[in-house]
C-alpha cells in the first residue's frame, strides 16, 4: 500500500476558494530506463488522480511519465458544502489508492 | 594482432552500434509533439495569453521541475477552463499531464512537479468551455536531464 497525502484545509468559509495538495509515493517508472545490463525496466506509473467532493467529481488529472517521482498535485476547488473529499489514484500493475479528507464548511 | 587497418574498420560499426537513437530524433520529437497538439486541439486555432506558465527557465535537475499553470478565467458556468495539458518538446514522450477543471474548481490552477529530459520548449494549453484554445511557452535550459538513460542528443 502506497503511503498518499492530502492536505484539505479542515474549515472553511462557504464559496471560498481553497487549494488542495496530494502526494502520493510511488516511483513513477517511466518505462524507458534500462537496468545495467541494458534490459529496459517497465513502465509503472500512476495514470490518474479522481477527486470527488461529497460523490461528485471535482478534478481529473491524467498522469504520463513526464511526471516526476512521488507525483504531487496541487489544485482548487469552491468551499461548497461540508462533507467529505474523496482522492483516487489509479495505475499500472492494479495501483490503486483511496484517501479521505473531511471539510467543515461555515 | 589486429591491424591498424582492421581496427579502424571494427571502431567504425561499433561505433554506429552504439548509437540508439536515430539521426533526425530532433525531427520526430518535434513530429510527436505536433502530433499530439493536434489531438489535443483538432485543428482548432491556439491563441497566445491568458495561460500563465511558470516554470524556472534554468533547470539544474530535470527530474522534479516544480511547474505551475495558471489560466485567467472567472470559471463560471458559461465561461471556464475545462482542461489544461502541458507538453515538452524533448522528451521521450510529449505529454506532460492533462487536468480536468470545471466550474467547481473556482480557479484554474495547477502545480505540479515534471521530468524534463532537456533543454527546449514547454507547452501549457488551455481549453476553454466555449471551445477556445490558448498556450503560453517557455524555452528551458536543462543542465542534469531526467532520462538520462536515453542518451542525449
Amino acid at each position: 500500500m502506497a503511503r498518499v497525502v492530502v492536505n484539505v484545509p479542515a474549515e472553511a468559509k462557504k464559496g471560498e476558494v481553497i487549494e488542495i495538495r496530494t502526494l502520493a509515493g510511488h516511483p513513477m517508472e517511466t518505462g524507458f530506463r534500462r537496468t545495467q545490463l541494458g534490459e529496459l525496466i517497465p513502465r509503472d506509473i500512476i495514470r490518474s488522480l479522481v477527486c470527488t467532493y461529497n460523490g461528485v467529481e471535482i478534478f481529473r488529472a491524467e498522469l504520463h511519465p513526464a511526471i516526476a517521482a512521488n507525483p504531487l498535485l496541487t489544485f482548487t476547488t469552491v468551499a461548497t458544502e461540508s462533507g467529505t473529499l474523496e482522492f483516487r489514484w489509479t495505475g499500472d500493475n492494479g495501483f490503486s489508492v483511496t484517501e479521505k479528507a473531511s471539510i467543515k464548511v461555515v | 594482432m589486429i591491424s591498424r587497418r582492421a581496427f579502424l574498420f571494427l571502431s567504425f560499426f561499433a561505433g554506429t552500434a552504439r548509437a540508439q537513437l536515430p539521426a533526425n530524433i530532433a525531427e520526430i520529437r518535434k513530429a510527436q509533439l505536433q502530433a499530439a497538439i493536434n489531438k489535443v486541439v483538432g485543428g482548432a486555432q491556439v491563441r497566445q495569453g491568458k495561460v500563465k506558465l511558470d516554470i524556472p527557465p534554468l533547470i539544474d535537475n530535470g527530474n522534479a521541475v516544480p511547474v505551475t499553470v495558471e489560466v485567467e478565467s472567472p470559471m463560471t458556468q458559461a465561461d471556464h477552463v475545462k482542461a489544461i495539458h502541458l507538453f515538452t518538446e524533448r522528451n521521450p514522450q510529449p505529454y506532460v499531464f492533462t487536468a480536468h477543471l470545471g466550474p467547481r474548481s473556482g480557479k484554474a490552477r495547477i502545480a505540479t512537479r515534471a521530468r524534463i529530459g532537456d533543454s527546449g520548449e514547454v507547452i501549457a494549453i488551455a481549453q476553454m468551455a466555449d471551445g477556445s484554445f490558448w498556450q503560453d511557452s517557455v524555452r528551458v535550459i536543462v543542465t542534469l536531464s531526467a532520462c538520462l538513460e536515453e542518451g542525449l542528443i
